[in-house]
């Protein structure tokens, strides 16, 4: 049996990971200093649910991928320029901050109501994909809500593979303790799942599918619309970077049985 | 004053894991009223082996359909268990079952949920969290007004309550379950043999290896059939647990055929895991802050690289023995061998 899936992949974009960041106190509270500044990427696991979202879609005829981001219209086109490339999606674009200050709930309020304002989407076929975590707030909050908002009761978090078998059904396994997956059999969807790395390496670039993507990434990028985001009712404190600068001893020209010795009476002490 | 709800679900033993105790010791230092919640196939003997510490009362949901991770039935006990509880701040331990469904709830609460929490305190009668940010490269303190306040609290992170065993009532609270709360079903738990197991989170020492074990090696080949016996041989001497670096585990990925054993669920790291062990090895690993913070939360640590900048050790580690890792964990495989 095979199923036309409507797979929407909720995912934004974060700072390059590469990059320094800094926390400064903004107007609304904590934000990365220079953030506009900063190079940005697609979330790594929103990526990868991406990926798997478009594997998804290409082994079942009729179905159709979009990406759902919020995220600054100017930064996201930026991304978008990169995504695009990679494997064929319609964006729903949502013009808001990306930080990672701001709340999971309002993020996925605004990301449920994107998802219901798509035309022709039939729960029945619905599929939410995302990261299960961002690397910006990294709650693991938001997909959970998005799904609470739509009324999805089979939410999988921390996934790395869903297999979709004969009558229908979805095994997906998730990441539990210990390096260890829980297998589960969803009867059918809606379902939504928080992806982990998944199996899927990054797709080449794609130079039509990039074409064809930005058709429509553009006319959705400038329909975009405002969405509220903010961190109404929580109070930080502090923000502040580690300190914990070490004081490296350097062991050179030791021969390594010698280090070996070292390193033994080290793990054999309590 | 703050009413506060311990949140805990059962182990396939029936019991609570050390997680759940931790959870409960934050909670005990933040005073308040102490209600206590568990939910699984049968909770009566966990609640007997916390008996003992200071809850007001104990509430249960239990049955067949609680005694496994389904976000459906258990999204709905927790939902109910807080409402029973009245609890105005809830603290879970930050499990993989916890996780799934904790946001979900306290949206249907009408509260607010924090992951990952590292640290909670109150003074003057309000509660604070310490939670990271940016992938653990910023930490934030911070409070909240809304209520309830959904905690889950990372293992590791604070003392594990200590008392004795008892007897308790556990007073149930009723779950209505529809049809499709069980339209999935938890069909097994898929895991490595035993023997082959290399993820410890217990383990009082944690391995990681970097990309450098798949190197050209000073005569001109790679040496990957070695590193596999030295690195498995440690683990099997010493029954630590193995994280890897995002180049090591990203080749893997990408089908080379480098170490078989390397899976993404070892990566530590930027989109890895943040293990908490006493102490670390790293070996071969090279890399910047960013993918150095996966052993933040390692308390000593120690590294061997050729390279006395690498960014792995340089400020990180305690101690860095600037040597080939193939020579130095060859001999140190041999003297464990020995003490063994």
């Amino acid at each position: 049996m095979s199923t036309a899936y409507q797979i929407v992949v909720c995912g934004s974009i974060v700072p390059d990971p590469l990059q320094t960041l800094e926390p400064v106190a903004g107007p609304t509270g904590p934000a990365l200093k220079n953030e506009m500044m900063l190079p940005a990427v697609l979330d790594p696991w929103a990526g990868h649910a991406l990926f798997e979202a478009a594997h998804l879609a290409k082994g079942a005829p009729g179905s159709k991928v979009w990406l759902a981001s919020l995220g600054p219209k100017a930064k996201l086109q930026q991304v978008m320029m990169t995504v695009a490339q990679k494997v064929p999606f319609e964006l729903v674009a949502l013009d808001g901050p990306a930080g990672g200050f701001t709340e999971a709930a309002d993020v996925a309020a605004a990301l449920a109501d994107a998802i219901n304002a798509i035309p022709g989407l039939d729960k029945k076929r619905l599929l939410v994909f995302g990261g299960w975590e961002s690397a910006s707030r990294g709650a693991g909050a938001t997909m959970q809500i998005v799904g609470e908002r739509l009324g999805i009761a089979n939410q999988f978090q921390g996934v790395d593979k869903l297999t979709v078998a004969t009558d229908g059904s979805l095994e997906i396994l998730e990441r539990i303790e210990g390096g260890k997956h829980q297998v589960s059999k969803c009867a059918a969807p809606p379902a939504v799942l928080g992806w982990a790395t998944g199996n899927l390496p990054e797709p080449p670039n794609n130079p039509q599918v990039g074409m064809m993507n930005m058709r429509v990434v553009m006319p959705a990028l400038q329909r975009a619309k405002p969405a509220k985001v903010a961190a109404e009712g929580v109070k930080f404190a502090s923000v502040t970077l580690p300190k914990q600068q070490r004081d490296t001893k350097i062991v050179k020209d030791v021969p390594p049985d010698e280090i070996a010795k070292e390193i033994a009476a080290w793990i054999a002490k309590d | 004053m703050e009413t506060i709800l311990v949140l805990a679900h059962t182990e396939t033993d029936g019991l609570l894991a050390k997680a759940a105790l931790e959870a409960l010791g934050a909670a005990k230092t933040l005073g308040g009223t102490l209600i206590v919640g568990l939910v699984g196939e049968n909770v009566q003997s966990s609640a007997n082996s916390i008996a003992s510490c200071g809850a007001a009362k104990f509430l249960g949901v239990t049955g067949p359909d609680f005694g496994q991770a389904r976000y459906a039935t258990d999204a709905a006990a927790a939902e109910a268990i807080c409402k029973a509880a009245g609890a105005t701040v809830v603290i879970a331990p930050a499990t993989s079952r916890w996780n799934r469904v904790l946001a979900g709830v306290a949206h249907r609460l009408g509260g607010r949920a924090d992951t990952h929490v590292t640290a909670i305190t109150a003074a003057n009668g309000v509660v604070s969290v310490n939670r990271w940010y940016y992938r653990q490269r910023m930490e934030a303190v911070l409070q909240r007004t809304q209520r309830p306040w959904v905690i889950a609290l990372e293992a590791g992170c604070c003392e594990a309550w200590k008392g004795s065993a008892g007897s308790t009532t556990v007073e149930a609270v009723a779950v209505s379950l529809t049809d499709a709360s069980k339209q999935t079903t938890v069909t097994g738990i898929r895991a490595p043999a035993a023997d082959q197991q290399t993820i410890r989170p217990d383990a009082k020492l944690l391995l990681v290896a970097g990309a450098g074990w798949t190197k050209t090696q000073p005569d001109g080949k790679t040496h990957t059939d070695d590193a596999e016996k030295l690195i498995l041989g440690f683990l099997r001497l010493t029954q630590a647990s193995l994280g890897s670096s995002k180049s090591l585990v990203d080749l893997s990925g990408e089908g080379q055929a480098v170490l078989p054993f390397m899976s993404h669920l070892h990566q530590i790291g930027q989109t890895g895991a943040t293990p908490r062990h006493p102490k670390g090895l790293s070996t071969c690993c090279h890399g910047e802050e960013p993918h150095t913070v996966g052993w933040r939360f390692v308390n000593e640590r120690r590294a061997i690289d050729l390279n006395p900048n690498c960014g792995w050790a340089r400020g990180k580690a305690d101690v860095l023995y600037v040597a080939d890792a193939f020579a130095v964990m060859t001999k140190l495989n041999e003297l464990l061998a020995t003490k063994k």
